[in-house]
């Protein structure tokens, strides 16, 4: 799995802002060095999860190919924490 | 307290169902289910004892978002239904502005030191040794503070090597920077409306979500059901409030039914330019300083708190009212709605004759969900009369001065400086400032820590809100 970074897409639609998912846009900020260079954050527009709501609660993030819902700063950073685990684990 | 907090998200999801409720004409019969539907998932933790205190916590909460006050208000198990109809045919909004919900108030102990179990009884115990009142004693090789004794100094916090001694704020009290909030006599607090200027820091901090602001949304609403047009008057940071560009924020307010959409950073510009003159007037009659006079929780600080600094407030306008000026002259047909993030305009906006409604940057995001309006997929509408750079820079601490000292005439000297924030640190400042100490010839007062990015009811981070808000300002004409 080397050089494949883990993609963070962040949802930054009205539905996700309105119930605090802006402060995620500064996941990188807050990335522990050791993570940064092996993580890829990106911002989306709205990414129709809020629309359904068997995927729970608004603001939504996709770690790879999971999907984090009701996320929150520290909520973020475990998920990206136990993927880059596993995927160093090999 | 931070800005990603459980009581601010309760008063959205309950601004969104109400919202909801109300477009698709089902409020007054659907109001009473909204608290059931809030906690009824399975796996539903109660904040309280049980579910049923958080139920009937949530239809008090409602009451202050159908604009009422909470006072007064019990939960006697009859329907909100009359209250919707009260709301409805309210000739205006009313203030006082803020509620108190007695139900939700943890009516906390009285702020005091505690020492945890932490205390390892050392020998040194300089808790003992500088305690002024000689209110420590050791039992049983542990500290213990005796509260009659004690005045809260907080010397032997700060002298205790274990920190093991901690305080135990009451955080409505501690971020009120004026004095106005106490308990009576039966632990609960009060606002007392003579010492209030409106800064919204109670509302912001209390863990309970108790402080509550009363909305106009529904009235808005109302009043364009019955046939009403509307302008929105938007302020500079709301701006920051969404990931969209301008274009599309605006395209996204027509969409939620505003007839016409103005930028009160506009009237940020005729403000900017009107204080340059004042400034270089007030500077050439001998004046020592003159203070911005945009912030309306501070104009009410130097009403009720710092009188001897009003001959020094600039006498120039707001800049929602000049906005509120130029839609009343462009199109008088419209009721004007202001949108900020700001408590103090609410009342500014009752007490402006051309000011309609004012709602919160929250209650616009809770409205844009209620429609499924998503900005980023709106066309991007062409900003017409667009702001300037410097009207655009007015939401955040050092903006206005800014804006102001771009303007000034030629050969006035600009020494501008600013409180960021009125914490009891910035009211300090403020009245040093009054009694003459001053480094300076423009002071700006923002009440908010951060300018109006950071104010009580936004939504966006405001570190987020304002890199995108910079971006905007950078973007723009002069």
């Amino acid at each position: 799995m080397d050089g494949e970074k883990l993609k963070v897409i962040i949802c930054s639609g009205t539905a996700c802002f309105v119930m605090g998912g802006s402060e995620l846009l500064l996941l990188e900020d807050e990335l522990p060095e050791a993570w940064r260079g092996r993580v890829s954050v990106e911002a989306a527009p709205c990414l129709g999860s809020c629309k359904d709501r068997s995927c729970g609660r608004a603001p939504f993030v996709k770690v790879g190919v999971e999907d984090l819902a009701g996320a929150t700063m520290p909520a973020l950073l475990a998920l990206i924490g136990r993927k880059l685990g596993e995927t160093l684990g090999g | 307290m931070h800005y990603n907090n459980n009581a601010s998200l309760v008063k959205r999801e309950l601004l969104i169902r109400m919202i909801r409720l109300e477009l698709e004409g089902r409020l007054e019969g659907g109001i009473d289910r909204v608290p059931y539907e809030m906690t009824c998932e399975p796996g539903y933790q109660p904040i309280r004892v049980s579910v049923y205190h958080d139920r009937s916590i949530l239809k008090s909460r409602m009451v202050a978002r159908l604009g009422f006050a909470v006072e007064g208000y019990v939960d006697d198990g009859t329907s909100l239904a009359p209250l919707v109809r009260a709301a409805a045919e309210r000739p205006a909004p009313e203030g006082p502005i803020l509620t108190v919900l007695d139900e939700a108030c943890n009516a906390c102990v009285k702020s005091q030191f505690l020492v945890t179990n932490a205390c390892q009884g050392c020998l040194a115990r300089p808790c003992v040794m500088n305690c002024p009142k000689k209110a420590v004693r050791m039992v049983d090789d542990k500290a213990v503070i005796d509260k009659e004794l004690c005045v809260n100094c907080g010397i032997c916090q700060n002298v205790c090597p274990f920190h093991a001694i901690i305080k135990i704020p009451v955080p409505c009290e501690e971020a009120c920077p004026v004095g106005a909030i106490s308990k009576d006599e039966e632990g609960k607090e009060r606002i007392d409306y003579s010492k209030c200027v409106f800064c919204g820091a109670c509302m912001r901090e209390c863990p309970f979500g108790a402080m509550m602001d009363r909305s106009q949304v529904l009235d808005v609403l109302r009043r364009k059901c019955e046939g009403a047009k509307l302008a929105a008057l938007y302020a500079p940071a709301v701006a920051g409030q969404f990931r969209a560009p301008l274009g599309k924020l605006v395209a996204a307010l027509k969409k939620a039914g505003f007839d016409a959409v103005y930028e009160v950073a506009r009237g940020a510009d005729i403000t900017a330019e009107k204080e340059a003159h004042e400034l270089a007037e007030r500077l050439e009659k001998g004046e020592p300083f003159m203070t911005t006079s945009c912030c309306p929780a501070y104009v009410e600080t130097v009403r009720k708190h710092v009188p001897a600094l009003a001959p020094r407030v600039s006498d120039t306008r707001t800049p929602m009212h000049y906005t509120a000026a130029l839609a009343a002259a462009e199109r008088p047909e419209c009721l004007r709605v202001f949108i900020g993030p700001c408590l103090a305009k609410r009342k500014e906006g009752i007490d402006d004759p051309l000011v309609d409604y004012v709602i919160s940057a929250e209650e616009l995001g809770a409205l844009f969900v209620a429609m499924g309006i998503e900005l980023g997929e709106e066309a991007e509408e062409i900003v017409e009369a667009p702001a300037g750079q410097g009207g655009r820079s007015f939401a955040w601490s050092g903006g206005v001065a800014a804006a102001v000292g771009a303007r000034l005439p030629a050969g006035v000297p600009f020494k501008p400086a600013k409180i960021d924030g009125l914490s009891k640190e910035g009211m300090k400042t403020l009245r040093a400032w009054a009694d003459g100490a001053h480094e300076g010839n423009l002071l700006e007062v923002m009440a908010c820590q951060g300018g109006c990015v950071a104010g009580p009811s936004v939504i966006a981070n405001p570190k987020v809100a304002l890199m995108q808000l910079k971006k905007i300002a950078e973007a723009s004409g002069n």
